[in-house]
């Protein structure tokens, strides 16, 4: 096997972060939101790389603990004064605990992390398509429990007055912590070990390699980065259940699968690729100009593009647009073997 | 909690018909991933673009047997072009890309449909004639329910009927139970996938007919959550096999009309979670019934 997540695994996708956020301060105010929204997916994306790029396991789940996260995170810090009349109905607890920026996103990370071990405690028995399911059941469930349950956050309703944090600042450093967790896990003992399972789930049984137990793991480290990454999305915008379900799902997983589900360079690739591609889109279905041309697309050209796109990348190369492998510098590849 | 249950004739009629439809998508899901097995998680857009072309021939006044006509086109010619651009390329990948892939093509066709029709949606009344209630001895039921009965049983067995009696049929069944070995004794791929495929693209017209009525505003989001409740019954059912593939899709669209139907609304808010929790609880139980072929397969 190649030697994978060196250094360099590290330092490729935290300088395109890096990169992308310093280009956010050089445009307007207005358009720097599509960069800071760009490096919240970057975040999501790699919480979702986390799990199926190691352990090549599908979860259609991983959104739920982006909702329960963003929950989490926006109850907490709503200002006290304000929840009797957003959200009445709020359990006594999360009526009058009030945390800042910081606790709200380390709560989320909790909380994320915590409800994805206890799903994945039953639920990571299961593989391929029946984990395709089952994952996909959890968020039916999320969202189905988030939205009727006023007791814990604002039901069908939009969260209102979270203090907006998250600028292009937050987002960057968020996205370079939640890559630092990504590529340490990647070199850890348990992250080889799974992507060992992942090669060859019978020769890693054989040499002793609990499969279960090392999926356990990575489900709950891409929990907990999901749970966080979803705290940053709520001090980023308001958002409610309908905008943390099959949409956000469905876009992730293309950007992931777009840049390549199997390593953490794929994974920054694809979400930076993808945001790109559609705030660009975004842009231009508000009229912008491109080389002197007018463009002005209807809207909806967005999703449209990025399906059509997400759908062609798969069936012609599978692999994603990185092939599934890591950053690395090609001078500092060793010469040919003599 | 589930003590205030009252069901009526209506009810259970409702339910059975729900039934009877989930139970063709099922097969619909069902005959491709026989000879593919690839999830295709876009049928549900294949009823959807059926529904807006019934929508669109009510719109132009076409009389009702042309707007069927005309969904039966749409749906084929879409099932043709999707198995030709999309399941081909894809042939032999894992389970897991193919099913991406068709969430990919889901959502391009439902933001197609998004662009072209608005999110409202249209109308599609032309057979709207059959949401009268009949009184038999008493009790309204719709007669939708049914006539959905009725088709759904009768479009079951000449499936069935299909898939037994004829050579092509015959060639399915050695597709679904060994591609390779099928193919080495003179099976021709291509023909019975495109079969299959057609096949289950009818099905998905004449689900696109009978929800339209029951359901006659149709939105880009049209059949969406009919089949990933669909897709949860058929693999709660068994995906290998037609037939438990069918009842699981009978199965969870009964229950599903039902406790809809008889819950008071304060808990039939959480049936989705309920449904889904028996769908995981299943899938925990008995994993060895459900994708037996597929978890051989990822085993070895």
């Amino acid at each position: 096997m190649r030697r994978v997540l060196g250094l360099q695994g590290l330092l490729g996708p935290v300088t395109l972060v890096v990169v992308a956020a310093l280009a956010g301060t050089l445009v307007s105010a207005s358009n720097q939101s599509y960069f800071t929204d760009t490096l919240v997916n970057v975040s999501i994306v790699t919480a979702l790389y986390v799990f199926i790029g190691n352990s090549g396991v599908l979860s259609f789940g991983h959104i739920s603990f982006v909702a329960i996260g963003a929950w989490t995170a926006g109850v907490l810090s709503v200002p006290a004064s304000e929840k009797p009349a957003t959200m009445p109905d709020l359990i006594h607890f999360l009526r009058t605990t009030t945390t800042g920026n910081l606790t709200s996103l380390a709560l989320a990370a909790v909380a994320g992390g915590v409800c994805a071990l206890v799903v994945a405690l039953p639920l990571m028995r299961l593989s391929g398509l029946a984990a395709g399911i089952a994952t996909f059941g959890v968020l039916e469930i999320t969202h189905n429990v988030l939205q009727y349950e006023n007791r814990i956050g604002p039901g069908l309703n939009t969260f209102s007055s979270v203090p907006e944090t998250t600028g292009l600042r937050q987002a960057a450093i968020g996205a370079v912590l939640v890559i630092a967790v990504a590529w340490a896990y990647g070199r850890s003992r348990f992250g080889r070990l799974l992507r060992a399972s992942r090669e060859d789930s019978a020769a890693a049984r054989a040499v002793g390699i609990s499969v279960y137990r090392q999926r356990l793991i990575a489900f709950g480290v891409s929990g907990a980065l999901a749970g966080f990454a979803g705290g940053l999305e709520v001090h980023m915008l308001p958002v409610n259940t309908e905008s943390l379900y099959l949409d956000l799902t469905f876009i992730t997983l293309a950007m992931l699968v777009v840049g390549g589900a199997s390593s953490l360079w794929g994974a920054v690739v694809g979400a930076l690729a993808v945001s790109a591609l559609d705030s660009y889109l975004a842009v231009a279905e508000n009229g912008t100009s491109l080389f002197g041309w007018q463009i002005n697309l209807p809207s909806g050209t967005r999703e449209l593009v990025v399906g059509a796109l997400m759908a062609f990348v798969l069936i012609v190369r599978p692999g994603g647009l990185t092939g599934g492998r890591e950053f690395r510098l090609p001078r500092l590849r060793r010469g040919p073997a003599a | 909690m589930l003590a205030s249950i009252t069901v009526t004739w209506q009810n259970l009629a409702d339910a059975m018909s729900l039934g009877a439809i989930y139970a063709l998508m099922a097969v619909g899901i069902g005959l491709v991933f026989g000879v593919l097995r690839l999830v295709n998680f876009a049928y549900g857009q294949l009823v959807m673009a059926g529904a807006f072309a019934l929508a669109l021939a009510a719109q132009w006044n076409w009389p009702v047997w042309a707007g069927i006509v005309l969904c039966f086109a749409v749906v084929l010619v879409l099932s043709f072009a999707m198995d030709l651009l999309v399941f081909r390329p894809l042939r032999g990948h894992s389970p897991a890309v193919m099913l991406v892939a068709t969430f990919a093509v889901a959502f391009l066709l439902q933001n197609i449909a998004l662009l072209w029709f608005g999110a409202l949606g249209k109308i599609a009344s032309s057979v709207a004639t059959l949401n009268q209630p009949w009184a038999i001895s008493g009790v309204d039921i719709r007669k939708i329910s049914i006539v959905s009965i009725v088709v759904a049983g009768l479009c079951l067995v000449a499936l069935r009927l299909l898939i037994e009696r004829t050579t092509v049929g015959l060639h399915m069944q050695a597709a679904s139970m060994d591609f390779e070995t099928a193919r080495m004794l003179g099976v021709r791929a291509n023909r019975v996938i495109t079969f299959a495929v057609l096949l289950s693209g009818l099905l998905a017209g004449v689900v696109a007919v009978l929800l339209t009525v029951q359901n006659p505003l149709v939105t880009p989001d049209f059949a969406l959550r009919d089949t990933i409740v669909v897709l949860a019954g058929v693999v709660l059912g068994g995906m290998n096999r037609i037939v438990p593939a069918t009842i699981g899709g009978f199965a969870i669209g009964f229950a599903s009309g039902l406790l809809g139907g008889a819950l008071p609304t304060n808990q039939s808010q959480y049936l989705d979670s309920f449904l889904f929790a028996a769908v995981i609880l299943v899938l925990l139980v008995r994993p060895g019934g459900l994708f037996t072929r597929a978890r051989a397969a990822e085993r070895v």
